[in-house]
């Protein structure tokens, strides 16, 4: 709960939601909390790298005007002060292929190195108009391609639980930065697992939204048919607070649905209790096939145990299949690369970013701009999809993978025809590796996403929340949903945060924070 | 599945317009049909009666009013190319012979 003590002494140990209480109460300012994280940021990030640019200037200046609407509510009375969006005045980061309008976006490749975006994307309107402070831009694999941030052209971001591990991906500035405590809330995005994956390595809470949920105007594009934007918090009613304010149908995204963005993201239990009680008689699926080869036992045994306390709360667990889940790689490792090298065709050096290379023609332009500018992982992607689009091979792979979706997807669909609330799942079948472990073998890194992939390929929504510890690390548990089923599903993840309230794993800060204070940790940015 | 060999891996970087060096194409070589063989497992799934998916929710047809609108000012928009002369963005030949 925020306490006054708590509030002034260690600010960037509340949760959002903490805050959003304590600034209405008068025992912080948006300003003070926005100054404590900034400089905390600015001491750690040498050896985490977490974050691209952090702009304090701007991010004051958005504080002070949160002040300002605070003090004017607080001046018209209780009732403007309740009608007041929980995140106004509460830092957040953007994983830096959000447009921020002047402000860098480098997707963290050096073929954006430069660029300045002209516009604010959806979610940036929609933040600024709650008065969420934005304090940053956080680091990536390039382009989002990755499950490490190993791909960033920047250098990679550290795990705060072990700084020679990798925080996952593809958006681990973001998920590192929650973890370290320099912001409440950040925004990633999922493509085949990355908000979940690092969520899951960095022990917080990551939502991947039904696809539709959230615009992506304004936003760099990898796979159109899979990409969504969501939530990164300390906790599941501050990932539903993050995605009532971004959610919701915009024109100039013309996949954003229309459905209704339920208010009930707001009312989340606050009570352990009455949140675990919302688990009595819910009925879970366990599908076998996500216990896959290279499990490691102690993230299957959280997982499991995660299970019997659902089940000691009141909920039914049935073990399910999905049947075709063995095909979900091979079919996404399609999918994604053949939209992704349409989407990339854009980065020729002409309209944005550098031209790179001796001159020339256009065409030797485009080969050295592209061949210079991209990294390894992206082009091989790259290779990957237009091979898979190229004359006389479109329908062995492309419409073929096409084809197995509707199977994946259809897998999912029977659950909920027989009346699932939610199926309950490992998010990454290990926990965070360490850096290099698999930047040698693209196979090895792409099979980090098997448990996460199918719930893209079915544009479902999907959660990772923390389960507890392996060998240290954190493990996730991940919660996946029927679509727009986002203010259950988050019900759920608050029931198990109420039924696993007291557990001794919930009080321990990530050990590698320490270090981080030490001015003798190597600078990870390239 | 196919295979790969170096003389489509260069075909295929010229479709993508990528500019690999030696390197490059010998390691994409090994990668991409390790990769590919991957892919094999999806020939043993029967899809001769199932319809592709392209996208998984239900909208269809979004229609708006063809009507003008503001864009963004001609500064901002020149402000990111690599070249441009005020007024216009400026592109390398795109036709031979000068």
């Amino acid at each position: 709960m925020a306490d006054l003590s708590t509030a002034t002494s260690h600010p960037t140990r509340l949760h959002a939601h903490q805050m959003a209480a304590a600034l209405r109460a008068g025992d912080v300012s948006a300003r003070e909390l926005a100054t404590a994280h900034l400089d905390l940021a600015e001491r750690q990030d040498r050896g985490l790298n977490a974050w691209l640019t952090i702009d304090r200037e701007r991010a004051l200046a958005e504080a002070d005007a949160a002040d300002a609407r605070l003090a004017t509510a607080r001046a018209e009375g209780t009732a403007a002060l309740t009608a007041l969006h929980p995140l106004l005045g509460v830092p957040i980061a953007l994983k830096d292929l959000v447009s921020l309008k002047g402000g860098q976006c480098t997707a963290g490749s050096r073929i954006l190195e430069g660029y300045r975006a002209p516009y604010d994307a959806h979610i940036t309107e929609r933040l600024r108009d709650v008065g969420a402070v934005i304090l940053g831009k956080t680091n990536m694999d390039e382009f989002a391609m990755g499950s490490s941030t190993e791909h960033s052209a920047f250098g990679p971001t550290a795990n705060p639980w072990d700084l020679g591990r990798v925080p996952g991906g593809s958006s681990g500035g973001s998920a590192a930065a929650v973890a370290a405590y320099h912001t409440p809330l950040s925004i990633g995005t999922d493509t085949g697992g990355s908000i979940r994956q690092p969520a899951a390595m960095t022990g917080i809470v990551g939502l991947k939204p039904t696809y539709g949920r959230v615009s992506r105007y304004g936003i760099v594009a990898f796979a159109s048919s899979l990409d969504q934007v969501g939530p990164f918090a300390r906790d599941a009613r501050d990932a539903a607070a993050l995605l009532h304010a971004v959610a919701g149908r915009d024109d100039r995204d013309s996949t954003s649905s229309p459905t209704p963005v339920p208010d009930a993201l707001l009312h989340l239990p606050d009570g352990d209790d009455e949140a675990a009680a919302a688990l009595r008689g819910k009925r879970f699926g366990l599908p076998r096939e996500y216990f896959v080869a290279g499990m490691e036992p102690g993230v299957e045994a959280r997982v499991r145990e995660a299970v019997a306390a659902l089940e000691a709360a009141g909920a039914i667990v049935d073990e399910v299949s999905l049947p075709h889940t063995e095909y979900g790689l091979a079919t996404y490792y399609i999918v994604a690369p053949a939209e992704a090298s349409a989407n990339l065709a854009r980065y020729d050096g002409i309209r944005y970013g550098p031209r790179l290379g001796e001159g020339g023609d256009v065409l030797a332009g485009y080969l050295a701009t592209r061949g210079q500018g991209f990294g390894a992982e992206v082009k091989r992607r790259i290779m990957l999809g237009t091979y898979a689009l190229s004359a006389g091979y479109y329908d062995a792979y492309y419409l073929k993978a096409q084809k197995v979706r509707t199977l994946i997807k259809g897998d999912f669909d029977t659950l909920w025809a027989q009346g699932f609330d939610a199926l309950v799942a490992p998010t990454s079948p290990t926990v965070a590796f360490r850096f290099g472990a698999r930047m040698a073998d693209p196979v090895a890194m792409y099979l980090s996403d098997a448990c996460t992939l199918p719930v893209n390929m079915a544009g479902l929504p999907g959660v990772s929340i923390p389960a507890g510890l392996s060998e240290g690390l954190p493990v996730g548990l991940q919660l996946i949903g029927a679509p727009w089923s986002e203010p259950a599903l988050l019900g759920l993840a608050r029931g198990y945060e109420g039924i696993t309230a007291d557990a001794d794993w919930r009080r321990l800060e990530p050990p590698g924070l320490a270090a981080l204070d030490d001015p003798a940790t190597p600078s990870l940015r390239r | 599945m196919a295979t790969l060999s170096r003389a489509d891996v260069e075909h295929v970087a010229h479709l993508a317009r990528l500019g690999l060096t030696d390197d490059e194409l010998r390691l994409l070589e090994g990668q991409l049909n390790h990769i590919l063989d991957q892919y094999a497992i999806l020939a043993t799934v029967p899809t001769d009666h199932i319809a592709p998916t392209a996208q998984t929710i239900e909208l269809e047809n979004i229609l708006r009013e063809d009507v003008a609108r503001p864009s963004l000012p001609r500064e901002a928009v020149l402000a990111n190319a690599a070249d441009h002369d005020g007024e216009r963005i400026v592109v390398p030949a795109i036709l031979g012979g000068d």
